[in-house]
């Protein structure tokens, strides 16, 4: 029954992020705090991981291919695969999930705790759409960081393959190239945009909601990660049955 | 003015509040007394509009709360300002910021006339050389006055404070009640404050009502409270020997 109850009230959380505005002057520099906050400081995490994941997945891929049959274009061809189709948007989604989600968790909870909430509403302001709504909007900027590390997970691979000596830099750039079908992009900016809502919505709820103290929030910051990385996966299965099949 | 009529409040099946009606006058500090648990922060919340009652009604200025749609409802509660027990400031901003902030969300004001405002209020609460701190290098009477100015800057109808001086020293609970009772007579509002502070009964009780167990057991002023017979309020009161001492004087004025 409290599963039912929280999906009911997360629907509900959503629709209120939506009704009566907040100023507008006052939105704008909530959004452009919000995408400092939650975009550009999540940057260097972000391209640090991409670059050496990248590299990584070329390395496996190098060493695993010990077949002389089989071409080594198919290392970059490999690395793009994965990089593109799920290592950048689901899985820097699932560390963004612990990043931003336990920060935007943490922050609206502490608000909760020392009844910053209550003073928002006791002015008669929609506190949902204040708190919530500017993640929201700041957080469909997500694709843009999702772009940087497609970019730097390639560029880890191509560095990897031709530092190692595993694969020529020509082989490695044909790769790349190689049997290039745009819809997987699409497909990826696709699955990055649920996963920004996901990212925006779910710990917010959980910060929004929570009851107790200091050690409450902290639950509570744990509490959103698993389930912001659950709707992440489950998600991901949807909708790559749905789009690639 | 604010009237209360019969207003019940559950949350399961704990009834917290067992039907209370009284009446909040205007240009008056109105202060909500009892023990802990006995229902004030419920009876103060449900005031402010973020409980709805279950049964029972209240009346703002004559206006019957639950007759109004949701936005009407956002709008009365701009007209209100609240002292929170913990100050409740938001930390990411300046004191100057916080006091700002119901104008910059509730008035078309331009900046100047904002800064002119929030000015006026941070020198009417002494607090004119702290516009640019954070309310974490304030003290706590600092928070209790910037939160005060924050509640009042938009000109509010009514005033509500929840135990205001908690965690406070003597000297600096005094001055924060003498402001709020300076305050509720200069702009002219209702203000109900929850407290069990017996300094603030004695200071600025123009008006009390003792609850406990979710009633109404006892109302009068700071005049009568030390003469009445009631013995939940008479138990409140002289909990203290201080207060003991305080009877056995009044009672001795009286003979």
């Amino acid at each position: 029954m409290s599963y039912l109850h929280n999906i009911g009230q997360y629907f509900l959380m959503i629709k209120a992020m939506f009704r009566k505005p907040t100023k507008w002057s006052v939105m704008r520099h909530l959004i452009f705090k919000d995408i400092d906050d939650l975009i550009i400081n999540s940057l260097g995490i972000v391209a640090f991981i991409a670059f050496f994941v990248g590299g990584v997945v070329t390395i496996q891929t190098a060493l695993n291919m010990t077949s002389p049959l089989i071409p080594k274009t198919l290392v970059g061809f490999a690395t793009r695969q994965s990089v593109i189709l799920e290592f950048a948007p689901t899985f820097i989604s699932i560390i963004m999930a612990g990043k931003v989600g336990s920060f935007i968790t943490s922050s609206i909870g502490t608000m909760r705790v020392t009844e910053q909430i209550d003073a928002l509403e006791v002015m008669g302001i929609n506190a949902i759409n204040y708190l919530v709504f500017p993640k929201f909007v700041a957080l469909m900027l997500y694709p843009f960081l999702i772009s940087i590390a497609m970019f730097l997970g390639i560029l880890g691979g191509l560095a990897a393959s031709v530092i190692g000596g595993f694969v020529s830099l020509d082989d490695y750039i044909a790769g790349i190239q190689l049997d290039f079908i745009p819809f997987h992009v699409a497909y990826a900016f696709i699955k990055t945009f649920v996963f920004a809502f996901l990212l925006a919505t779910i710990p917010s709820y959980y910060g929004y909601y929570m009851k107790g103290g200091a050690l409450e929030v902290g639950k509570a910051s744990t509490t959103s990660f698993v389930w912001t990385s659950v709707a992440i996966i489950l998600l991901n299965y949807i909708l790559t049955q749905m789009l690639l099949s | 003015m604010i009237e209360v009529n019969d207003i019940h409040k559950s949350f399961g099946d704990s009834k917290i509040l067992k039907g209370i009606s009284t009446t909040f006058e205007k240009g008056k500090t109105n202060l909500v007394i009892g023990q802990s648990g006995s229902g004030k922060t419920v009876f103060l919340k449900t005031l402010l509009g973020l409980f709805e009652p279950d049964q029972g009604s209240i009346i703002y200025d004559g206006t019957d709360y639950s007759d109004l749609t949701p936005d009407e409802k956002s709008d009365l509660r701009s007209k209100m300002g609240m002292v929170f027990q913990g100050s409740a400031l938001f930390d990411s901003m300046t004191i100057a910021e916080n006091v700002k902030f119901p104008l910059r969300m509730f008035t078309k004001q331009s900046k100047s006339e904002m800064n002119d405002r929030v000015d006026l209020v941070l020198k009417r609460v002494n607090l004119d050389d702290a516009h640019n701190k954070l309310p974490s290098e304030a003290s706590g009477g600092m928070q209790k006055r910037v939160a005060i100015a924050r509640a009042i800057v938009n000109q509010p109808r009514f005033l509500f404070c929840d135990e205001p001086n908690s965690g406070l020293d003597p000297r600096t609970a005094t001055v924060i009640d003498n402001l709020i009772q300076e305050i509720t007579h200069e702009y002219d509002i209702t203000t109900i404050i929850n407290t069990h502070d017996m300094n603030s009964v004695m200071e600025i009780g123009q008006k009390i009502i003792f609850l406990k167990n979710g009633i109404k057991e006892w109302e009068g002023s700071n005049k009568n409270i030390f003469k009445t017979d009631n013995e939940a309020v008479t138990d409140f009161v002289y909990s203290s020997d201080l207060f003991k001492r305080v009877q056995k004087m009044y009672l001795e004025e009286d003979m």
